[in-house]
């Protein structure tokens, strides 16, 4: 059997960024395995720009951004291999993978990263009432279409879920000619970026319906109409308030699931909260040596934030290879009142050596609040809040000093009043 | 009058709360001079980035993502993408490279956003293992 010292699992944003920082740390006996026929993952067909601010001071298109990391993969000669899809991996490190180039193959690791990315909730997961005609897509599924292979799924669409891909394919097939008569969202708020509220609707005029669902999809075989009501607060349709769309195209944006079929298959235990896997400061996974990074890890708004994850999950895997320091003293982080998760999901005091970033979401809009960060009870920093969005990832940082002295848990809890 | 907008410059989407102070734009709420200069140009002609696709030949797939090298006038999108659409490119071609100059007379370029090999001709195709031998 083959033995190299790391295999990463997807070769995207994260995946690509584990890659070159660990190569950049020493480890030169290494491959990414990507599933698709070439790198980039999501980011090729998010055709759109804004990515690269944090990163490069720029804004990118997606693939303009995944281009940056392909060529240094290229230039570095890291090795990889696409078409590759992983269909097992083992504890003590064994990975299985098969291509149409190389067939069956398998691989044993000193370290694995996990970067395999998200999947899109679909019809089935939303439990969609009605018939099952042509005409229904993920919005993601519809986006790799018009961008990638051109083909354009509709003309008149409606669009269930505010989440950002359902926002910008709003815009994307309006511009390419097709009407999209409206967005539902289940939440009184938005679930995507404020921005794209503003430029992917607001800019053609796209209503948004906020408190409103699908109660029913109509047609056979094809889609022809689209039916919504109003829901009350506990989400259930109201009675009378239904409004009738014609429509031969469903796009669903209806949320984000972290893929980790091959992390349940070993046996890790998954966060119900972030609905990945639960991971350490180092962004290691209960078996030493097995990181997770990027959206397989948690779904994130911001891929410049995927990348420096991958970065990070990339340095550990390398210092892991090179003999970590280790650790029993271990604290938990908990997600408090109002906090919907938070990641990591617990920590090694002794080991920080630098600023540790925590990545949470809130279950709600909040306005004028502060975060509150306790230290086994004790309130330690308030942190003030103009606006918190459960569609916009916060981060906080905290310095190794801050927490040496945390003996049993870390909190963060949203502060109103 | 105060009005409220949300900065769409970067993905951190300020706030914005523009006032008129004796007929000039005072912006607060945003975190980089960029909200500042938004709202400006929102209320004198708003301007967007355009991306979009173009047909291409010999390349890994049908389309080439592509985007303008500046803002344009949000009114003249639909005219731009009409001669976008007429656009067609050649594999191989760089990120950054020019597709189509002073795209529909907006003066701006419209560039290629990333690099496609040619499929038939380059050793080394996006569909290849970097590394044969693994």
């Amino acid at each position: 059997m083959k033995q190299l010292e790391l295999v990463i699992v997807g070769g995207g944003s994260a995946g690509m960024a584990a890659a070159l920082s660990a190569f950049e740390q020493g480890i030169k006996d290494l491959i990414i395995l990507e599933k698709d026929d070439e790198l980039g993952g999501i980011l090729q067909q998010c055709v759109h720009n804004g990515f690269g601010l944090q990163t490069f001071h720029e804004e990118l298109s997606g693939p303009a951004y995944a281009q940056r990391y392909i060529d240094q993969i290229r230039t570095k000669e890291i090795p990889f291999e696409t078409q590759a899809t992983v269909i097992q991996i083992t504890p003590d490190k064994k990975i299985t993978y098969v291509s149409p180039k190389n067939g069956y193959q398998e691989i044993q690791a000193k370290a694995i990263i996990l970067a395999g990315g998200c999947y899109e909730r679909s019809a089935g997961g939303i439990q969609l009432p009605g018939t099952r005609p042509k005409g229904i897509y993920t919005a993601g599924t519809a986006q790799r279409y018009l961008n990638i292979d051109n083909v354009m799924v509709g003309r008149k669409v409606f669009i269930l879920g505010s989440g950002d891909i359902g926002l910008i394919m709003a815009r994307r097939m309006t511009l390419e000619g097709a009407e999209v008569v409206g967005v539902a969202e289940l939440m009184p708020y938005s679930n995507g970026l404020m921005r794209n509220i503003v430029q992917c609707l607001e800019d053609f005029d796209i209503p948004l319906y906020l408190s409103h669902t699908v109660v029913r999809v109509e047609g056979f075989p094809n889609l022809e109409r689209v039916i919504i009501a109003e829901v009350d607060a506990f989400r259930q349709p109201i009675d009378g308030t239904e409004k009738v769309f014609e429509a031969d195209t469903l796009l669903l944006s209806v949320g984000l699931l972290p893929e980790n079929s091959l992390a349940k298959q070993l046996g890790l235990a998954v966060d119900t909260k972030s609905k990945g896997i639960i991971v350490n400061e180092k962004l290691e996974s209960d078996i030493p040596g097995i990181f997770a990074c990027g959206n397989g890890l948690h779904v994130h708004d911001l891929v410049d934030f995927v990348s420096s994850e991958g970065n990070l999950a990339g340095r550990n895997a390398a210092a892991y290879i090179h003999g970590m320091k280790e650790s029993a003293a271990f604290i938990k982080c908990t997600a408090g009142q109002g906090i919907g998760y938070m990641l990591p999901q617990c920590i090694h005091p002794d080991r920080i050596q630098e600023p540790l970033t925590f990545s949470l979401r809130v279950t709600k809009p909040y306005k004028q609040v502060k975060l509150r960060i306790l230290k086994d009870g004790q309130v330690f920093k308030e942190l003030p809040k103009r606006y918190l969005l459960p569609a916009e990832m916060v981060r906080i940082i905290l310095k190794p000093e801050d927490l040496q002295d945390v003996r049993q848990e870390l909190k963060v809890e949203v502060c109103e009043s | 009058m105060k009005k409220e907008m949300i900065c769409i410059i970067c993905p951190m989407g300020c706030h914005l709360q523009v006032d008129n102070i004796d007929g000039d734009c005072v912006v607060q709420g945003n975190a980089c001079p960029r909200g500042a200069n938004y709202a400006k140009q929102e209320a004198i002609c708003p301007m967007r980035t355009l991306t979009s696709t173009v047909r291409i030949a010999n390349a890994i797939h049908p389309l080439l993502p592509v985007i303008t090298s500046a803002p344009v006038p949000k009114q003249k999108l639909f005219v731009i993408m009409e001669a976008v659409n007429r656009v067609q490119a050649e594999a191989p071609i760089k990120s950054g490279s020019v597709v189509a100059h002073n795209i529909a007379n907006c003066g701006v370029d419209l560039l290629a956003s990333r690099t496609m090999e040619n499929i038939h001709g380059n050793k080394q195709s996006a569909g290849d293992p970097g590394h044969p031998g693994s």
